[in-house]
């Protein structure tokens, strides 16, 4: 836990970030064409006027009471922690959101604040669905037009999610460009939005995008960390010794670690898809193995090669199978913040059964490699020691995907 | 040494009619053509080169542009031909401005500063960063202004007057107006408010402003030609050169395409 011992010298107030124009140190910042520069300031300015509006947060907070069923609980796994014999095993419940993810606590924001900015459509990108699904949900439920792009390759692989969405009255657009997976399906909703930019919402998914997405969707994310925060305080009277969260793009792992940052007392843990290993070159690691650069209007961590073209990534969970992260995880990695590791293919589904038999809970895939994380951490630490781990979502969407790679027939 | 943009402008404007601005993608069709397509341009009609350093997710690129940036990066091309194209152009032409359009990534990865160096050593004239709006792009205008490399600014229909202003206080070489919300090539240009538009720009600035996304046509051309500096052609011309085999294909398909816009440019006199 080498990330708790920071000098007063060198203390850092995480609430100041980002700056008025969305950088976190070097990252972030808006790298998008001149079209959407407006657009993006009219955002950034309806979002912050609206996220102290008492009347838009009390409908916020109504909506996550009754709709998504806020506040999620914190479990603790008993018979896991026993079993792995070291620290004790918290679980934020974010699986038992509506829509069965965090990605609601999100969508359930932006949508309200599409509704106020007068916007009637709301476009989408989405890798396994998930996103894609939240986006839909609340469209469907505020009546607006949902277009939702996805990648040609990943609509074949999440076909469960792609009928979801159309049973929630979305148009789901296949994406053929580039290597047809999440990465093409963001810059086709960049360029349906600098077409439709007058009447469309562009609801993006994670901590990424020009500013001010990284900042509004960890905002409506932090939801996750300051709920947690609270409970480990009313139910544990202390804080967490560790928190440990996925990354992909980064939004629930950002969401649990925001309201944790300016403790000192708790480490920090984003894991990373290390897929078939670092070594392999076939992972999902942007921060772990690759190099600071620009894609998808920021400056962030990405997996490129020598020529700086994007290359095609990859996870046994399709949810973290994206080539940059959110700006803020470039920052904290540098700053020495929070520690990122890697998590590969074999060792989440194997958290992903520990979890289902030790204490009756399908972890989604890209949970899992967070649980598996906090499982090696668990073990290092003395039993009087509390790790917290963002479930991040449910599995039931991915047993399909866990019954071919084990050989099984359903 | 003057700038070979402000040379040209200054050309044109003696001459009194509109420049015509080329966009290729460096590589496309085939990067042992690169340098026959932007002779072929410039003897059937080009003014100025704009010349595509390929990137795989060009965001604001329509799906023509995008294929050929997919086809030279199959290819290999990377920015190491696109500074070998520029140098071998120069050889036999010294006067033809060169502007290179991209998106930052992988010039960053080449080396920001090392890449321009080079790029203004072997000829180019100017940069257009796609991706990289006036608030980002302060930690590159010194660099660009040591070296005499213009940097091309885009202004859209969305940008507001008062953006505007600040856009055009940073301006060299030229302004490029973008002339519908879009992606380039998309079939959408409303020319009537594309030229409402161009008229309003007027005064805005002492640099030249061209025009261009979903100009197509001699007639698009002419249009709103009469309201700027410069007109640009890109996909359409693109699109026109994938299927070109070789040199005299190259040639062929730029014939039969580009003397057509070039003459109803020059027949514009300029309102």
């Amino acid at each position: 836990m080498q990330a708790q011992n920071k000098g007063v010298a060198d203390r850092v107030d995480y609430a100041a970030y980002p700056d008025a124009r969305g950088h976190f140190g070097p990252y972030g910042g808006s790298f998008v064409a001149e079209t959407l520069m407006a657009p993006l300031a009219e955002l950034a300015a309806a979002y912050e006027h609206y996220r102290v509006d008492p009347e838009f947060m009390a409908e916020l907070a109504r909506d996550r009471k009754h709709y998504v069923g806020r506040p999620t609980p914190i479990y603790h796994c008993e018979r896991l922690s026993r079993e792995v014999g070291g620290a004790q095993i918290l679980l934020k419940r974010e699986d038992l959101n509506h829509t069965g993810a965090h990605k609601i606590n999100n969508t359930v924001g932006q949508g309200l604040l599409a509704k106020r900015m007068g916007k009637r459509r709301i476009i989408a990108e989405t890798g396994a669905g998930q996103h894609g699904v939240a986006s839909a949900t609340i469209a469907a439920r505020l009546g607006l037009e949902c277009v939702v792009y996805m990648g040609a390759v990943d609509i074949e692989r999440q076909a469960i999610n792609v009928f979801r969405m159309k049973l929630l009255g979305a148009t789901v657009v296949p994406v053929q460009s580039g290597s047809k997976t999440l990465k093409d399906a963001l810059n086709e909703a960049l360029r349906d939005w600098v077409t439709n930019v007058d009447h469309t919402f562009y609801m993006i998914g994670t901590v990424a995008g020009p500013h001010p997405y990284p900042k509004m969707v960890r905002d409506f994310n932090a939801i996750v960390g300051m709920e947690a925060r609270q409970q480990m305080l009313d139910e544990y009277a202390k804080l967490p010794d560790a928190v440990v969260a996925c990354v992909g793009g980064g939004s629930n792992a950002i969401g649990i670690f925001h309201h944790f940052l300016n403790d000192d007392g708790v480490a920090i843990y984003g894991v990373e898809a290390a897929g078939e290993g670092i070594e392999s070159g076939r992972h999902a690691a942007s921060l772990s193995a690759g190099v600071p650069g620009v894609l998808h209007g920021n400056r962030t961590y990405l997996i490129a090669d020598a020529d700086g073209q994007i290359i095609e990534t990859h996870s046994v969970s399709a949810g973290l199978d994206y080539p940059g992260v959110g700006p803020e995880h470039a920052f904290l990695k540098d700053i020495g913040r929070a520690n990122y590791v890697g998590i590969t293919d074999d060792e989440a589904l194997a958290a992903f059964h520990k979890l289902a038999l030790t204490e009756g809970i399908l972890g989604a895939l890209e949970s899992s490699h967070a649980v598996a994380y906090g499982i090696k951490l668990a073990a290092s630490l003395p039993k009087d020691r509390h790790v917290l781990i963002n479930l991040s979502g449910r599995g039931d969407k991915d047993v399909n995907t866990i019954a071919r790679l084990e050989g099984i027939s359903l | 040494m003057t700038n070979r943009i402000d040379t040209r402008f200054s050309d044109l404007r003696a001459a009194g009619r509109p420049g015509l601005i080329t966009f290729v993608t460096a590589g496309d069709p085939d990067p042992t053509l690169t340098v026959d397509v932007l002779h072929a341009l410039v003897r059937h009609g080009a003014d100025l080169l704009e010349l595509g350093m390929p990137f795989s997710d060009p965001m604001a690129d329509g799906p023509v542009i995008q294929q050929a940036n997919e086809r030279a990066i199959a290819k290999h091309v990377g920015l190491a031909h696109v500074l070998d194209s520029v140098r071998a152009f120069r050889v036999h032409d010294q006067a033809t401005p060169i502007v290179l359009m991209g998106y930052l990534n992988p010039i960053e990865r080449f080396g920001f500063e090392r890449f321009v160096t080079e790029a203004a050593a072997a000829g180019a004239d100017g940069m257009l960063l796609v991706d990289c709006p006036i608030e980002e792009s302060g930690n590159y205008e010194a660099t660009l202004k040591a070296l005499d490399l213009k940097q091309i600014f885009l202004l859209a229909p969305t940008t507001p007057p008062e953006r505007r202003r600040r856009i055009a206080a940073k301006a060299s070489g030229f302004l490029y107006y973008v002339s519908f919300k879009g992606i380039t090539g998309a079939g959408h240009l409303e020319q009537g408010s594309a030229v409402a538009a161009l008229d309003e720009l007027r005064g805005l600035s002492q640099v030249p402003i061209a025009v261009g996304f979903g100009i197509r046509d001699a007639q698009g051309a002419a249009t709103l030609g009469a309201h700027a500096e410069a007109i640009v052609i890109g996909s359409a011309l693109v699109e026109r050169l994938a299927g070109a085999g070789d040199a005299s294909a190259v040639d062929a398909a730029v014939a039969s395409f580009l003397p057509r816009i070039r003459d109803a440019l020059h027949a514009v006199r300029r309102v």
